[in-house]
């Protein structure tokens, strides 16, 4: 295939410096997303798969966070050698992000189409009110809004969260932004306004050839939807493949685990939910070994001794994993 | 089949709340949170309510535990109508009926530890008993959960999200209940810890013979647990059906809906099945659409759905779906 990649991180590294010691939240993390792609980011609450996109936009509080190191090249450049100014020209027209919570991320005291109009001006420095306003409105149109002209006038809350999300989205589409990030973008959402969001996501890619990141701990969610795949477990990848060599043939034991433990729609009742045992490991305090090895049920004696083990080739090409081991649905090798 | 022993039986249950009112007083407008819900729950079954935020199943799930007074309707519990009960006698009902918390950080004290928190559970429902046994039923409860016993020592903030839902169960457990009402127990816990809670519930069930109220909005989670499910879309039961004809025979237009929106993990299944994709949003329950509830969503609707509400009619075999199309 000869898409052209559009951004390419490698070797990531960040960590926030707390009293309980240095937390690594992404440790050394590699990815990268092709032209027209969307891919998916998918890990439990702290596997450090939100830090990893805040990395790659700099917006990383610090202290306590900080960039330790790694390259992320987007069109041809590496941002982290940017400048803070230089950065401000990237987030929003090149790469633009889509929060969990649409109605704090959004300014309650402003109506949508301040906020819609404020960002199209804070990048396009000679527009006028009047060619934002105009823009504004058709993005929101764009993105499946009725009545776009009126909403425009609405406040936050005024709106249903399936309708905040999209006023969100709408912001993204009137930057052209080449890369959308969406952290979580339906978690707050019910079912089927969810589907409506995701629907709306993969329109843009049809339509504008928009990239997408999307960010989740629902690996349900992506099936439909994502190209690949990446699984992040204590601020490492520990496996990326396409969509469906990940879920037809997962190797890793965590992503193995992560499949057993959702009820499925059309499982039989009577078999009990295999859960993931124990709990997520303290990033504070992690281990030299591999850091799924107290929960994994396939860990061996020579997981504990060997270095944390990192991303090879496994299987099919583009198909890698983290693991000594290699599990074939639920078998070892050796 | 067997004697079935219904232990809870909720009868047109209407809830009521006054949203708009004129200078002095009158009430202009109602919210209809909850319209002629009717449901039964066998003794030692799981119930399972689902639908989407708004549709009523967490005022349903209050007024079984009488939170709120419903406006209209009888709530039986073991043959009693509670849903005019005094408070005094709601008071020692309450003892057979506990309710579990979705957000278990939000309704655990933090300036309380576990034990104490569970211990105040046994103190209140029980007359008299010793401090050695309460201290004994204590670290019962925790083994119960399977929490460590060290663990009674701890504050809820020192305890990770499934601890603290487990401690939340063993507080609704302290005061031997019958009847367990859980409000999204397992929504706000990550997946690999929400597995580990729901075969928690589902073990307890079969050693202690509870009966549970399952509210939640995840199909999959609900179908897994549930023995008898109903759907509730706007204030209204639209479907109710054994938990395993869900996913084999829907009937209702939004349970089908519903249904497809449902993101599954199976990699073939997901990418041919047909989506529903429903358009628009629920209706605000202020000005609920004249007729069916659905009827503005659904593609399915004619003249008839827009005038008369329909009823949940029996199509056989325990499966009752309210719509006017149904069977044609």
């Amino acid at each position: 295939m000869e898409e052209k990649i559009l951004l390419d991180v490698k070797n990531l590294r960040t960590s926030f410096f707390t009293d309980a010691g240095e937390v690594k939240s992404v440790n050394d993390v590699s990815f990268y997303v092709k032209e027209k792609e969307i891919v998916a980011v998918v890990g439990e609450s702290g596997s450090g798969k939100s830090v990893t996109q805040l990395s790659v936009l700099q917006l990383i509080q610090s202290p306590p966070g900080k960039i330790l190191g790694g390259e992320v090249w987007f069109e041809g450049e590496n941002l982290l050698t940017y400048s803070k100014k230089q950065m401000c020209g990237i987030r929003g027209n090149g790469i633009s992000m889509i929060f969990q919570e649409p109605m704090t991320s959004l300014n309650p005291v402003y109506t949508i189409g301040n906020q819609l109009t404020e960002v199209l001006r804070a990048h396009h420095k000679n527009m006028t009110k009047q060619e934002a306003w105009k823009r504004g409105v058709e993005a929101l149109a764009a993105v499946g809004i009725p009545d776009p002209e009126a909403r425009m006038k609405n406040y936050p809350f005024e709106m249903s969260g399936g309708m905040r999300q999209r006023a969100m989205i709408a912001i993204s589409v009137a930057c052209n932004s080449r890369l959308i990030v969406a952290d979580e973008p339906t978690t707050a959402l019910d079912v089927t306004t969810q589907a409506q969001v995701m629907e709306l996501l993969l329109s843009l890619v049809e339509k504008n050839g928009t990239s997408i990141i999307v960010v989740t701990h629902n690996l349900g969610l992506v099936t439909r939807y994502a190209d690949r795949i990446y699984v992040m477990y204590a601020g490492r990848i520990v496996e990326s493949g396409t969509t469906e060599m990940l879920l037809t043939n997962p190797r890793h034991p965590y992503t193995l685990g992560l499949l057993a433990s959702v009820p499925k729609l059309d499982s039989d009742k009577e078999e009990k939910l295999i859960p993931i045992e124990g709990t997520p490991p303290n990033l504070a305090q992690m281990p030299e070994y591999c850091s799924f090895y107290p929960r994994c049920p396939y860990a061996c004696e020579e997981c504990r001794q060997k270095e944390a083990p990192v991303l090879r080739p496994v299987g099919e090409e583009g198909h890698f994993m983290a693991c000594h081991r290699d599990v074939k649905g639920g078998k070892t090798d050796g | 089949m067997a004697e079935k022993e219904i232990l809870l039986k909720v009868e047109n249950l209407k809830m009521h709340f006054p949203a708009g009112r004129t200078l002095f007083g009158k009430t202009t407008s109602w919210v209809k949170a909850v319209d002629g819900v009717s449901f039964e729950v066998e003794k030692g079954k799981t119930f399972g309510l689902v639908g989407e935020s708004g549709c009523g199943k967490t005022t349903a799930g209050k007024c079984i535990l009488r939170v709120n007074k419903p406006t209209e309707g009888h709530i039986w519990y073991k043959g009693k109508d509670i849903s005019r009960a005094s408070r005094a006698e709601m008071k020692s009902i309450r003892r057979e009926i506990q309710l579990i918390f979705q957000d278990p950080y939000g309704s655990l004290d933090p300036r309380q530890s576990a034990g104490s928190i569970i211990k105040e559970a046994i103190v209140t429902g029980k007359e008299r008993c010793s401090e050695a046994q309460v201290a004994d039923r204590v670290k019962e409860l925790l083994e119960t959960v399977e929490l460590l016993p060290e663990m009674g020592d701890r504050y809820p903030h020192e305890m990770s999200g499934g601890q603290r839902q487990r401690l939340g169960i063993a507080r609704a457990l302290a005061c031997n209940p019958e009847l367990i009402v859980c409000d999204e127990p397992v929504s706000a816990l990550d997946v690999s810890i929400q597995a580990q809670v729901i075969n928690l519930f589902q073990s307890l069930q079969e050693k202690s013979g509870f009966t549970y109220v399952f509210i939640a909005h995840d199909l999959a989670v609900v179908r897994h647990i549930a023995d008898v499910i109903g759907v509730m879309y706007l204030g209204h039961i639209v479907e109710i059906m054994e938990a395993e004809e869900i996913y084999s025979n829907p009937i209702h237009p939004y349970t089908k809906a519903l249904l497809s929106a449902v993101p599954i993990t199976d990699y073939y299944t997901e990418k041919s099945r047909q989506r529903i994709l429903l358009e628009g949003e629920v209706p605000s329950p202020i000005n609920a659409p004249k007729g069916c509830p659905f009827h503005p969503r659904c593609i399915y609707a004619t003249e008839r759905c827009r005038q008369e509400v329909p009823a949940l009619t029996d199509t056989g075999g325990g499966h009752y779906v309210a719509c006017h199309l149904c069977g044609e």
